[in-house]
């Protein structure tokens, strides 16, 4: 079970490595990051470099082969399956390329989402996702269905509910890629804001340049590291 | 051929990415078409048997003087051998006779040896150097069937029973399977009539026509000159009896059978949709592309034709080995135990590859073609749209389309047999199960809707899930829904025809024991003095003897059964009566429901019963009763007035009721040490009746129970490939709920209540269709078929044990496939539609 705790570095990562095959050289290696409350990250690379193998170790869903990633005082590399998902579930916020909103439930239901498996009682959980979804310009959405929505509001849907819980890291995988240049300029903006509002720490994986510069900060991963965008 | 080569590399691929739920539909089509051809080529092997050997009675002969099993003066042979235009007359004596050494009679056919060669030459072909010996008094040639049956070559002696009195006749030869397929004993007419007390008495006449003379002339002038109860017909009428006395139980049989075939092609649906749902975005991708939306309609559809082909050849490659296997094992018979194959040999014609290759293709190529078009009329903008794999299939097509089938179903369940079989009957099962399956996905949505959302987070899941796919979750049904319900129907059309059954026997078997002496039509029979020898036997309270033999009636397709019993003056006799006429003077007769059906005759009406040799006996229906002893037609007069009619006071069926503290086995005993009329006197307790009766319902029915559970077996490979499918289909919205916390055994659990759900739900919609269909099946299709009524009876605990085992297995076939789903790959998944 992961223990609630405050910490003034909501994510550390020492270290790290990942190779898929033990003939094959790392797809990187040496990844040090270290991420406060409030600050907002980007990384870009090219493709094939490992962004999305880098959050889904953060995230617990994959092992590395070196290194430590501590989410507040929990070391994720130490943890099984169930007390990953656990920490993923109280601490962290995923926003994807392909939103993933379920098209049975309604906006507000799958904003509500990370709030039911946490088990929030249902009124708390109502005030929530309503003041989460005015946050992102759907108040007078919660009612409707995903396919009565365009791709910019789905997405705003997806970062309510990634944002919902107020997690301590969130983790958006190309969150534009899917949509157009004036839509995923409010996403952008929306979702600097809110990591701001929620006082996270917030990681936008991306490969347009101007994507990056909403964010405070811009990295480029190479096989050797983390390095400063040039 | 470019188009062509695209085609067969996307249908490789889907090879290549799913062989085992590819090969599912394959499968379950090969098992359909391997019963039904199966069941067709078995009931066709044993029917080509009885017609080989049907043809070679008749012979040469281009027209067939019939008459009853009682015969008819042998003069008449003489003055239609004298009509003008008949070359050849053969007379024929026919008949079953009782051997003291078996209980099944010995089909004896008596000729005059020296005619019948000019008539049946392949029939007598063989013994043509021994006609002399023929001409024994008490020679027989048996065919091989009949001397392997009975264990005897030549030279042997046989004992046939005549009245109560044994005669030995002496084994000639043994003609060849070739000569006659069947059992088969051939006499002198002459010898026989000696030897059987039938002098100056045959049952038939076979006519050759002269070539120049006109045949239709001739038959009308020999039409003139017969007695009553004699008739003539073309020698095909006799092939084809048998063939419309079993035609109702091999249609039920094939048509059980093709439900089986329609299972797999709810199957071939369900994978199709559901593979159709997870290529969305290739097949728009196509269409973005350039193909047309009638291509890749057509391109969609020839998937299902392909699979359809291959799993009808492959079925009826087993099909062929199945029957092989039941002619050998059950000598073909399917449960009537009318229709049985004693040479065991099959012929498989090419055009049977053909027709059931085709019908594969066809019921495949349908179900192909109905998502198909779906999926070639989405916008292809919208089905490139990532997410758009929640909106595909998902949604219930308009009820009223189904409200109207079920309403040509309950429209086409009134309407008569046509041509004796109940084929608007079934034409109103398929409707029906069509419209309700129709039916189901709004019906499954409405009771979702209504359904309180559970306040746990996973099952409030899995509802929410089924709500809004409840169209998509109904496809993976179909094939589950349709198998289950003909099942549900066919049990309680099962149970209520046992416990009718069980209630008929109660009312037939009113005694202690039983008595029969032989067949009803064979030549053993109690005399007066063997009848009161029994009577009088120690531990004998109370006897009853009845006469039973065939009656012969005109344009009938099969004898009806005619019993004399003892009925008291305005008595009533103790049977299932269904409908009656006001007592009326003169002589009253009970007939069985099928001969109402058959003869349209009814109750008050004055009917003329033929009793052999001109005689005939003017009766009033007094009543209608069930029979479910002989489906051909039963008719009950008091033997008093048999009596006085044809003065024959045998008789060859009897019961007999025991004192109290009498031993059955001993009075058996002693009846036997009575009579020593060895095994063609079968004597039976009531319970030992009872016992062997129900046991012979159930093998009757077994057949149709192994039909039906390959057809839920079908149905649930179905659930297992649907499972498996949409998990698959499924497995981005796994992996977002593995980003957000869900834990994987929440998932499968998730899964697993979904399956429950739907498994219930299924079970239930499978319960009151199937319920519906079991009221058309009752009352249109049995009554139709086997022309007897039965009361509806509900196997409760049966259907409940059957709705535990599908709910059950509904449930661990979400749960396997949501493991293997939810495994490795699942997060990766988020990134599939990318």
């Amino acid at each position: 079970m992961v223990r609630e705790t405050s910490c003034r570095t909501l994510l550390e990562v020492r270290g790290l490595a990942k190779r898929f095959r033990a003939d094959r050289p790392p797809v990187f290696s040496g990844i040090d990051l270290a991420l406060g409350p409030g600050e907002y990250l980007a990384i870009m690379g090219e493709s094939g470099v490992g962004k999305s193998t880098l959050l889904n170790l953060i995230a617990g869903l994959d092992r590395a082969d070196a290194g430590a990633i501590r989410v507040g005082d929990i070391e994720v590399t130490a943890l099984d399956d169930d007390a990953a998902t656990l920490l993923r579930r109280q601490r962290m916020g995923f926003v994807f390329q392909a939103f993933h909103v379920l098209p049975y439930l309604t906006v507000a239901q799958n904003v509500a989402l990370p709030l039911e498996l946490l088990g929030v009682p249902r009124k708390e959980s109502a005030a929530r996702v309503a003041a989460m979804l005015t946050a992102v310009q759907l108040a007078s959405d919660g009612g409707r269905y995903p396919r009565e929505l365009s791709g910019g509001e789905l997405q705003r849907v997806a970062i309510a509910r990634a944002l919902v819980h107020r997690p301590q890291v969130v983790l958006a995988d190309e969150p534009t890629g899917n949509l157009d240049a004036r839509s995923a300029a409010q996403v952008l903006a929306l979702l600097r804001e809110q990591v701001h509002a929620a006082g996270g720490a917030g990681i936008l994986i991306t490969h347009s340049l101007a994507a990056a510069r909403t964010a405070d900060r811009v990295l480029t991963l190479t096989a050797q590291g983390l390095e400063p965008l040039a | 051929m470019p188009r062509l080569r695209l085609w067969w590399q996307l249908w490789c691929s889907q090879w290549r990415a799913g062989p085992v739920r590819m090969a599912m539909p394959v499968v379950a089509l090969a098992l359909g078409v391997a019963l039904a051809s199966a069941v067709q080529l078995v009931n066709r092997s044993a029917l080509a048997e009885f017609g080989q050997a049907a043809r070679a009675l008749s012979g040469d002969a281009d027209l067939v003087v019939q008459g009853s099993a009682d015969g008819f003066d042998e003069r008449f042979f003489a003055a239609i051998a004298r009509v003008p235009g008949v070359a050849v007359a053969s007379p024929v004596l026919e008949l079953r006779a009782t051997l003291a050494s078996r209980r099944e009679p010995l089909h004896v056919v008596a000729l005059d040896p020296f005619r019948a060669m000019q008539v049946q030459p392949a029939l007598l072909g063989e013994i043509a150097g021994r006609l002399r010996g023929l001409l024994a008094p008490d020679g027989i040639f048996l065919s091989g069937q009949a001397a392997s049956a009975l264990g005897v070559e030549t030279g042997a002696h046989l004992e046939v029973l005549v009245g109560s009195a044994r005669r030995r006749l002496e084994m000639l030869g043994r003609l060849s399977g070739a000569a006659y397929p069947r059992a088969l004993g051939i006499m002198d007419i002459a010898a026989a009539q000696w030897q059987f007390d039938r002098l100056g008495v045959i049952t038939r006449i076979d006519v050759r026509v002269a070539r120049e003379a006109n045949p239709v002339a001739v038959r009308a002038a020999i039409a003139r000159m017969l007695p009553p109860g004699v008739t003539i017909a073309a020698p095909e009428v006799d092939d084809a009896r048998l063939a419309s006395a079993t035609r109702a139980y091999r249609v039920n049989l094939a048509m059980l059978a093709l439900v089986a075939v329609l299972t797999g092609s709810f199957l071939v649906l369900a994978t199709q949709t559901l593979s159709l749902l997870r290529r969305r975005s290739t097949l728009a991708l196509l269409r973005a592309l350039g193909m047309t939306r009638g291509a890749l309609r057509r391109t969609l559809t020839a998937e299902g034709v392909v699979v359809g082909m291959i799993g009808a050849a492959l079925g009826f490659a087993g099909g062929i080995a199945l029957a092989r296997w039941m002619l050998h094992v059950v000598a073909g018979d399917l449960g009537a135990g009318q229709l049985v194959s004693l040479s065991g040999s099959l012929a498989v014609r090419p055009a049977d590859w053909a027709i059931f290759v085709l019908l594969g293709a066809l019921v495949a190529g349908i179900a192909a073609w109905l998502p198909a078009r779906e999926a070639a009329a989405r916008p292809v903008a919208q089905a490139l749209k990532a997410g758009d794999a929640g909106t595909a299939f998902a949604h219930a097509r308009s009820p009223w389309i189904g409200g109207a089938l079920i309403g040509l179903g309950v429209l086409l369940a009134v309407l008569p047999p046509l041509h004796g079989l109940p084929l608007f009957g079934y034409a109103a099962v398929a409707t029906l199960l069509t419209g309700g399956v129709w039916l189901v996905p709004a019906a499954v949505g409405s009771l979702l809707a209504r359904w309180p959302r559970p306040r746990r987070p996973v099952p409030a899941l899995a509802l929410a899930q089924l709500r809004g796919n409840s169209a998509r979750a109904a496809i993976g049904f179909a094939a589950i829904i349709v198998s289950f319900s003909l099942m549900v129907a066919m049990a309680i059309m099962v149970h209520s025809f046992r416990e009718s059954f069980i209630d008929w026997l109660e009312r037939t078997l009113p005694a202690d024991l039983q008595l029969r002496v032989g067949a009803s039509d064979g030549t053993a029979t109690l005399e007066s003095a063997a009848q009161e020898a029994l009577a009088q036997v120690a531990g004998v309270a109370r006897a009853q003897f009845r006469r039973s033999r065939p009656l012969a009636l005109p344009g009938g397709a099969a004898s009806v059964q005619l019993i004399a019993v003892p009925i008291e003056s305005g008595g009533v006799p103790d049977l299932t009566i269904v409908r009656s006429a006001p007592a009326t003077a003169g002589v009253r007769a009970w007939i069985s429901e099928a001969m109402v059906d058959l003869y349209r005759w009814q109750p008050g009406e004055h009917v003329t019963l033929p009793l052999g040799r001109g005689r005939g006996l003017a009766v009033t229906v007094a009543g209608v009763f069930r029979d479910y002893g002989r489906s051909t037609g039963s008719v009950i007069i008091p033997r008093s007035n048999y009596v006085a009619a044809t003065g024959d006071t045998t008789a060859n069926e009897a019961i007999f009721w025991l004192e109290r503290g009498a031993h059955a086995a001993t009075v058996v005993e002693a009846m036997r040490a009575r009579l020593g009329l060895g095994a063609a006197l079968q004597i039976r307790t009531t319970s030992e009746i009872r016992e062997r009766s129900l046991r012979s319902f159930d093998r009757a029915f077994a057949i149709t129970y192994a039909l039906e559970a390959i057809a839920v077996f079908i149905g649930l490979l179905g659930v297992g490939v649907a499972a498996a499918s949409t998990a698959l289909a499924r497995r981005g919205e796994f992996g977002m709920l593995r980003h957000v916390g869900m834990l994987r055994r929440q998932i499968v659990t998730m899964l697993a209540g979904e399956g429950l759900l739907t498994g219930v739900i299924g079970a239930g919609c499978a319960l009151v269709l199937g319920g519906a269909l079991s009221i058309v099946l009752v009352y249109v299709v049995n009554r139709q078929s086997f022309l007897w009524s039965i009361d509806l009876a509900v196997p409760w605990a049966q259907l409940g044990l059957l709705t535990a085992v599908l709910v059950a297995a509904a449930a661990a076939a979400a749960l396997t496939g949501g493991r293997a789903a939810v495994g490795g790959g699942v997060i990766r998944a988020v990134r599939e539609d990318w």
